[in-house]
């Protein structure tokens, strides 16, 4: 049984150590992050690296890194979820028409007085329902998962929409709601914006389920094994609608909540949340590291994709570039990171 | 025969981590037909990819007629007057034959559009002269693979390549196909061509080559013509030991009944199929290519759904009608196509062997990582599997590793039936035997064995027992005893026969 064929010995030998070229590769991404940051302070004389700028920096990401962390086991897979924009925007308004204080103004529900935990519920309960529809249309009646989300990124938003009525959106809500975009924790109440921001701690929060989900569960191999081989993984005994189902309303939950911090930290919900959102999340995905192609992807990635992205947009804030530039500067990045990614993942003839 | 039509010399490839040619020399003389022989991983397909110019050469000298040649790119290649006809044939399946010789040089008429009647008039000219029985109209995909691969060599001819590249043409064709490809290979070597065949087949080695170059670890070891080597010397020098036995097929002892396929039916491939395996058993599913052996197997796994049939495992019926299914009542499958339904590339090696006995190796979803790290190991020990580490890609790994690892996803299960779908296919003579010498100590083991191969010795050398199936129906069962090449093909071709009398 052990007649080690001499070859082995050689082949260890030429990759022992770290390899180099890999680390480099693999890692890059958090390089590019200390550059931009570097870059940018001596650009702006220090302004972006105060604290405050740092902290507001990660909240405004918090969104996009929350859905992005939901995209990349979409994208692990050879999925994209288009619709979380709309989602978030439908979770928003449902959830903030639940919330409002009840003897203001325009309010959905007059005179209704709810616990705030409802409304909370409602929001995530409709970003997970349409992302469970998102799944099922996607394992049961095997649509492309572009064409499902496409269609759910119009149904979603349509129905934002028809529930706002008027198109005014729903303000005047609960403190208590609010403060979950607004409140900190281990805030110093001597000190204003001292603390960490409750959007940044949830954000921290669902990136470490989920980098536990993915890289130690069996739901995570699984996961992984249907982005490097659906067929072989049916073969190898793995439910592909259970999953497919499973990573579509995690998506949609996960959009939900954004919808929700987003709503509290305006103190509005507005059926206009979130357009474009998708975008902003499959770009850090991908400059994150995680492969078109299937297969290859991490948390920690689209979490340092999630910052470059806000590091890159504050810059530009805080340089006076037009917002209007600033949105050729992310379709140019988005189009590099894919680039970075057919070279880096391109498939050994 | 004159000088050389390609000299190589001093060739180094290098991968990342992989050293994958060194110092290698290859020439080739033309009107010849020259066999590249030598266990997988050897380095033949990385060479021939650099000849035809789909991978670039690190360090080393080509020339072509005499003259210093930079191939860098397929295109080089066929100006060169190089073409390959790869593995996996690439063409266009929606297309018509003549449409895929002529394409990116497409026939135009008067007003400049592509005409299709000129395109498949000049392709019937190259069929006649070549004795091609295809309609060039005929779409691709409607074709077998013997008839596709047809087309790409007339594609090949039709430009005026000297020099053939054939990367084991044979893996997918009958005997019948293989015959009148080699028929086809003497026409183009009488007409002057280079043709450089390679493959893992001995007696096709014998039949059809001139020269023969034998590379082992990505090294050169010896360019002999085929004249002066016989099997023993060949294989001896490709593994660089001998063989003792290149079928270790040892006596289990046969136990009880462990699985009954009753009355199984599924469309045009699986009519009205029943056998049932023993333990201890290794049972041989042999047939040509397209008689249903592969889909039935399939069936039983229930990657595809039965229309009808029973499945009884231990005695007790079982429903299948998805994999996850079939692993839980205690079977195993190990596909036919590595690439397509088995290897996930860009995953580890520990990945792909872990994942069919994942709800093994977990605890409330958590995965065991100390778990899983020993039983991969003593699997990548006791296979002797060659790779750097368990993190190494599998796409990285040779075919005959690749194919130990898929072996290991299977053992990891612990399963009761093992299905083996052509278990050496494509793979070289050392990973070979010692795949066979697992399967037999698997049998010791009490574990029944199913395997379907379109290799008659294998066939004939590793099983107790042989059904033979035909156009979707089982025809016919041997006893090992009693199973000869003959008798076996004579119930392979039993239904085609009926039909010729009808």
């Amino acid at each position: 049984m052990s007649n080690q064929p001499p070859t082995t010995t050689s082949l260890q030998v030429i990759t022992k150590g770290i390899d180099w070229a890999a680390f480099v590769r693999k890692y890059m991404i958090i390089g590019i992050l200390i550059l931009f940051v570097i870059a940018l302070a001596i650009l702006t004389g220090g302004n972006s690296v105060q604290p405050v700028n740092l902290v507001n920096v990660i909240r405004q990401v918090s969104a996009i890194g929350i859905i992005g962390v939901g995209m990349t086991f979409v994208i692990i897979t050879l999925g994209i979820d288009l619709s979380v924009g709309s989602i978030l925007g439908l979770s928003a308004v449902v959830a903030a028409s639940l919330v409002q204080i009840p003897t203001g103004s325009l309010v959905k529900f007059a005179g209704i007085d709810l616990p705030v935990i409802v409304g909370i519920l409602a929001g995530l309960g409709v970003g997970a329902l349409a992302g469970f529809v998102n799944g099922l249309l996607i394992s049961r009646f095997r649509l492309a998962p572009f064409i499902a989300t496409l269609g759910m990124m119009s149904i979603a938003r349509g129905f934002a929409y028809i529930y706002t009525g008027d198109g005014r959106p729903f303000s005047n809500l609960k403190p208590e709601y609010n403060y979950l975009g607004q409140g900190y924790l281990f805030n110093d109440p001597n000190t204003p914006l001292s603390g960490i921001p409750l959007p940044v701690v949830l954000f921290i929060g669902v990136a470490i389920i989920a980098t536990v989900l993915l890289g130690y569960t069996k739901f995570g191999r699984y996961v992984y094994a249907i982005g490097g081989n659906e067929t072989a993984a049916r073969v190898s005994g793995i439910s592909i609608p259970k999953i497919t189902l499973i990573i579509y309303t995690m998506s949609g939950l996960l959009a939900g909540l954004a919808g929700i911090l987003w709503s509290a930290r305006t103190g509005s919900g507005n059926s206009t949340l979130g357009q474009g959102i998708e975008l902003d999340a499959i770009t850090a995905t991908i400059i994150g590291g995680t492969s078109f192609k299937g297969g290859i992807g991490s948390i920690w990635g689209t979490v340092v994709g999630a910052l470059l992205i806000g590091v890159i947009n504050n810059g530009l804030d805080l340089l006076g570039v037009s917002p209007f530039w600033q949105i050729v500067v992310k379709g140019g990045i988005i189009i590099l990171a894919i680039i970075i990614d057919e070279r880096k993942n391109a498939k050994k003839a | 025969m004159g000088e050389y039509i390609v000299e190589m010399h001093g060739i180094t490839k290098r991968f990342p981590g992989v050293l994958a040619l060194n110092d290698v020399q290859f020439k080739l003389r033309p009107g010849t037909v020259h066999s590249l022989m030598g266990e997988n991983g050897a380095g033949k397909s990385t060479l021939m990819k650099i000849l035809a110019g789909v991978y670039v050469l690190d360090e080393g000298q080509i020339t072509i007629e005499g003259v210093p040649t930079s191939i860098t790119s397929p295109r080089d290649g066929l100006v060169h007057g190089i073409s390959m006809i790869h593995q996996e044939l690439a063409f266009i399946p929606e297309l018509t034959a003549a449409e895929n010789i002529f394409l990116n040089r497409e026939l135009r008429n008067k007003v400049g559009l592509v005409s299709k009647k000129h395109m498949v008039e000049e392709t019937q000219k190259v069929f006649d002269r070549w004795n091609i029985n295809i309609n060039p109209a005929s779409r691709m995909k409607d074709l077998s693979v013997a008839q596709a691969q047809m087309v790409e060599i007339a594609k090949a001819i039709a430009f005026g390549s000297k020099i053939i590249i054939m990367d084991e043409p044979t893996s997918a064709i009958t005997e019948r196909e293989v015959a009148r490809l080699h028929d086809m290979i003497r026409q183009l070597r009488a007409a002057g061509t280079a043709i450089i065949y390679i493959t893992h087949k001995m007696d096709e080695v014998f039949a059809i080559s001139d020269e023969i170059t034998v590379f082992r670890d990505g090294t050169w070891v010896a360019t002999e013509p085929a004249s002066k080597m016989d099997r023993n010397s060949l294989i001896s020098l490709m593994v660089g030991r001998e063989l003792t036995q290149l079928f270790p097929k040892s006596e289990a002892k046969i136990g009880e009944v462990i699985l009954e396929v009753e009355h199984l039916n599924r469309g045009n491939h699986v009519k009205d199929v029943s056998f049932s395996v023993r333990r201890g058993e290794i049972l041989g599913f042999a047939g040509l290519m397209g008689s249903g052996r592969t889909e039935v197997l399939e069936t039983v796994f229930g990657i595809h759904a039965a229309e009808s049939g029973t499945i009884k495992v231990n005695g007790k019926e079982v429903k299948i009608r998805e994999p996850h299914q079939a692993i839980a009542a205690g079977l195993g499958l190990l596909t036919e196509d590595r690439k397509k339904t088995g290897i996930m590339g860009v995953l580890s090696v520990r990945d792909n062997m872990s994942v069919a006995a994942l709800p093994k190796f977990t605890i409330g979803g958590f995965l065991r990582k100390r778990l899983i790290e020993k039983e991969c190991e003593d699997q990548r020990q006791s296979l002797a599997l060659k790779t750097p580490s368990l993190n190494q890609l599998i796409q990285n790994l040779s075919g005959g590793n690749q194919q130990k690892v898929l072996l290991s996803r299977w053992l990891l299960t612990d399963p009761d039936i093992l299905i083996i779908d052509e278990p050496t296919r494509g793979i070289d003579v050392g990973a070979k035997s010692e795949i066979h010498r697992l399967m037999s100590e698997l049998a010791k083991q009490g574990k029944a064995i199913i395997m379907v191969s379109s290799e008659m010795p294998e066939i004939l050398g590793m099983s107790d027992r042989v059904v033979v199936m035909c156009d979707g129906r089982l025809v016919g069962e041997i006893s090992r005893a009693d199973a000869t090449q003959e008798n076996i093909m004579e119930l392979a071709t039993r239904f085609s026969e009926e039909i010729a009398v009808a």
